[in-house]
């Protein structure tokens, strides 16, 4: 083998870096891009405000399926959130250094792994079989609660874990109860980390397919009702890509998909820094 | 006194929430078990687990197949992301320009976000209409475009990681380095990658974990023929994409069947996770 | 003049380790009393038991009694959110809450259910201007508590701390982050307070223990080797070991 002087072997590694830099932004751009340049020209408020019809030719727009998905997120969220707060707490403030402590802890982080189609399969088996919840808006807003609840668990608890002890001392020294100084002082020094969280499940709950293809059913309908079967927007992409025709309108919908999320993002930097911002004093 | 019973009150509200995570893990376990019995009492876990042939209307319920398929594309898939993802890493955590940076970061950001179906449909348009020109036959749906679109789809998550840890490596383990004159790319094959290798298997492990979960977009590209990979070419099904595809129509012993699979890929995920565990906790 | 605290035979445990044993510790009323020792000698866990505040550590294990004007504070029907009341701690970094500094000071008070506006305004400038900062902020009462300096930070800590109107105030080494300046203050505070209020500081600080309290406790080891007053421990002291401390041969 050739020995190759330090020197060139630095250079050899920075062209495979930067290459390996270029590529892959590259290939994200490139996707982003061309989703976003056939997807933008088709949409139209025709095409966000009329359902679509089923047929296979995807005719029709996004309506129905953007109601799904607020609907969905809606109570996936009103469950979500305090219970996904409430165990934080939990775990973070009271729980006692036991084996079955440990034990909860580590189903959490075992659960944030399991992949979501099993969580669909068991949504499928409890909400909609068990349960007769059938397919609907509920079952799949049940599954993704406990799909998306390890995920908030982990970093409310996080961020609450990052407020300084001295703070928990302070509130408890004057008289504050163990409840009111997690009220008072706990929570609002961690709410930004706690936003940050929920708003990244907001997007889980957009991104995700699998799950909800099993639970919610793929009815394009207009959801009447808690209990009516629907779409989401993601699953409505899977379902024009597999079985119509119309490729333009997957890529239309893909598009409103990865604008939403860029506008979920966003907001999550901005809450974030405005909250960290604050927090930490000024007047 | 109001305030004392609001505290016990609240405690103990908190304290079911806390178990809820537990008593979930717990029933997703349970019911996906109890779900699968049927099928492994009247098959046998034997002949779902090592049977080549998926042929519900005949009564045939091996699954080996669709473990080969979902194996083999993510190997494939680790094989195209992981060099790349760290090679990626290197480059923006030591060698990009603090500008090139500072709009690379959040866009890799971003990409975790991005829902797995829109990968799939890029995918499936312009990635398998390539592919079938390439290899001169078939639609292009194969085991190749789903290890391609698998990657792109772990190199987000995997990069980041890796640039986090890669960072977090003490500053003067570097500075050591530097004294003795090694160049740059000297200290980072031998200071900076050991020391956060730790933090790189767990990058990987988790991308594994999410390659092997993916439904969508695997359904989108791989063709969903229940036979072996034998060629990277040809078309597969993963067991992710067996429960989707099938769970909606199928019954009695068929449906029970669809739960092996979900059990099959609960197990495999338990056991990445627990040789990640290992290597992570292997000592440096 | 009557002892307001008094510690029986005090054993505590973080684990299997022993922090303090058989303290028996009388603390007089209207007094400043001064706790010295070498780092890791007890005096913090000793004053943090005085109002429960190792309650929130986990594994730690506490034996004896700690009375406050004759009732055992770690009797099984004392509420510790009624004991923390009466006996206000100040912290040796300043904590105050990232929140403005009339929230700071009303605090303590509303936790406890006051919640009458003029009432408010009343025990904050009252107590703003019993820890003497009242003249520095009074026209900035929105601004946060974290932007202010160090020492006006513990000051306000002080103010926060007398607006529950406690009995007694621990003072766990309130001046070690503190420039010498912001340090005399705080010592002038205590004088100014004890009138009111019975004080007992950790300091491992000897000259400021001589400075500014009546008595003084020397723990060593988890034990309180002599007590008495300041003036008779700094200028006779009766055991060897505490001789050899405050002249410097350890610690």
């Amino acid at each position: 083998m050739i020995k190759l002087s330090p020197k060139l072997m630095q250079k050899i590694a920075w062209g495979f870096t930067w290459a390996a830099g270029i590529i892959s932004v590259l290939i994200l751009v490139l996707i982003i891009g061309y989703v976003l340049a056939k997807g933008l020209p088709v949409i139209s408020l025709e095409f966000l405000l009329t359902s679509p019809e089923g047929g296979l030719s995807g005719e029709g727009g996004i309506f129905s399926c953007i109601v799904a998905t607020l609907w969905l997120i809606a109570i996936t969220m009103a469950i979500l959130i305090p219970l996904g707060i409430g165990a934080a707490i939990y775990l973070a403030e009271y729980a006692p250094d036991s084996k079955f402590t440990r034990l909860i802890r580590y189903s959490v982080d075992l659960l944030a792994g399991v992949p979501s189609i099993v969580f669909g399969l068991f949504g499928f088996a409890v909400f909609v079989m068990a349960l007769h919840l059938s397919y609907s808006i509920l079952a799949g807003a049940l599954t993704l609660v406990c799909l998306l609840l390890p995920f908030l668990v982990r970093s409310a608890e996080e961020a609450i874990r990052t407020v300084p002890q001295e703070q928990r001392e302070a509130a408890l020294s004057l008289g504050a109860t163990r409840w009111q100084t997690i009220v008072h002082v706990i929570m609002p020094a961690a709410l930004p980390g706690i936003i940050t969280g929920i708003i990244l499940c907001v997007g889980g709950a957009v991104a995700e397919s699998a799950c909800l293809y099993v639970t919610m059913g793929g009815s394009a309908a207009m959801p009447t009702s808690l209990l009516s079967g629907g779409r989401t927007l993601a699953v409505h992409v899977f379902y024009l890509a597999m079985e119509t025709n119309a490729l333009d309108k997957a890529l239309a919908t893909g598009a409103v998909l990865i604008i939403l999320i860029f506008i979920i993002n966003l907001s999550t930097r901005w809450l974030s820094q405005r909250l960290q911002a604050k927090m930490s004093g000024g007047t | 006194m109001p305030r004392y019973f609001v505290d016990r009150l609240s405690r103990h509200t908190v304290s079911i929430f806390g178990i809820a995570a537990f008593l979930i893990l717990v029933l997703i376990a349970l019911f996906i078990l109890k779900d699968s019995l049927p099928a492994l009492k009247e098959v046998g876990l034997i002949d779902i687990l090592f049977g080549a042939k998926w042929y519900p209307s005949h009564g045939s319920f091996g699954i080996l197949t669709m473990l080969a398929g979902s194996v083999v594309t993510t190997l494939l898939a680790l094989a195209i992301a992981v060099p790349l993802a760290l090679g990626c890493a290197i480059f923006l955590a030591e060698v990009a320009p603090p500008r090139v940076r500072s709009i690379t970061r959040p866009a890799v950001e971003l990409l975790v976000g991005i829902p797995s179906v829109v990968y799939g449909l890029v995918g499936m348009i312009v990635l398998c209409p390539f592919i079938a020109r390439l290899s001169g036959t078939g639609s292009g749906s194969s085991v190749l475009a789903a290890a391609i679109v698998l990657a792109i789809m772990v190199l987000p998550t995997i990069t980041s990681i890796s640039e986090d840890n890669l960072r977090a490596v003490p500053v003067h383990y570097k500075e050591g380095a530097f004294a003795l004159g090694a160049t740059h790319w000297q200290t980072i094959y031998h200071v900076l990658l050991p020391a956060a290798r730790r933090g790189i298997t767990a990058a990987v492990i988790l991308g594994t974990g999410r390659a092997i979960g993916e439904t969508m977009a695997m359904i989108m590209v791989i063709g969903n023929s229940p036979i072996f990979p034998t060629s990277i070419f040809g078309p597969a099904r993963t067991l992710t994409g067996n429960i989707a595809v099938e769970i909606a129509s199928a019954t009695g012993i068929h449906e029970s069947a669809l739960f092996v699979t979900g059990l099959v890929l609960f197990i495999l995920i338990m056991l990445i996770n627990g040789i990640g565990l290992i290597a992570y906790r292997r000592r440096v | 003049m009557n002892p307001k605290i008094q510690t029986k035979e005090l054993d505590f445990h973080y684990g299997k380790v022993q922090a303090l044993k058989k303290v028996t510790l009388d603390i007089k009323e209207h007094q400043v009393t001064a706790l010295i020792g070498p780092s890791g000698c007890g005096k913090s866990t000793f004053l943090r038991t005085l109002n429960r505040m190792n309650d929130v550590i986990p594994n730690a294990r506490l034996e004896g009694a700690v009375f406050l004007d004759g009732l055992n504070i770690y009797a099984p029907e004392v509420d510790v959110v009624e004991v923390r009341k009466r006996v206000g701690m100040v912290f040796q970094q300043p904590n105050p809450f990232p929140k403005s500094i009339y929230e700071n000071v009303i605090f303590g008070p509303r936790m406890l259910g006051l919640n009458h506006r003029t009432n408010l305004n009343d025990v904050v400038e009252k107590s703003l201007r019993a820890s003497g900062l009242w003249d520095e902020v009074k026209d900035n009462l929105g601004k946060s508590g974290m932007a202010l300096s160090g020492g006006q930070q513990q000051r306000l800590c002080i103010a926060r701390a007398l607006a529950i109107e406690p009995e007694i105030i621990l003072m766990d080494e309130p001046c070690s982050s503190l420039d010498p300046i912001s340090t005399l203050r705080i010592e002038e505070l205590m004088q100014e307070l004890k009138g009111k209020y019975t004080i007992v500081i950790v300091t491992h600080n000897m000259q400021q223990a001589a400075r500014a309290s009546d008595w003084t406790g020397f723990f060593l080891l988890g034990e309180m080797v002599e007590y008495g007053p300041t003036s008779e421990i700094f200028s006779r002291p009766k055991d060897k070991r505490t001789e050899d401390y405050i002249t410097g041969r350890f610690g």
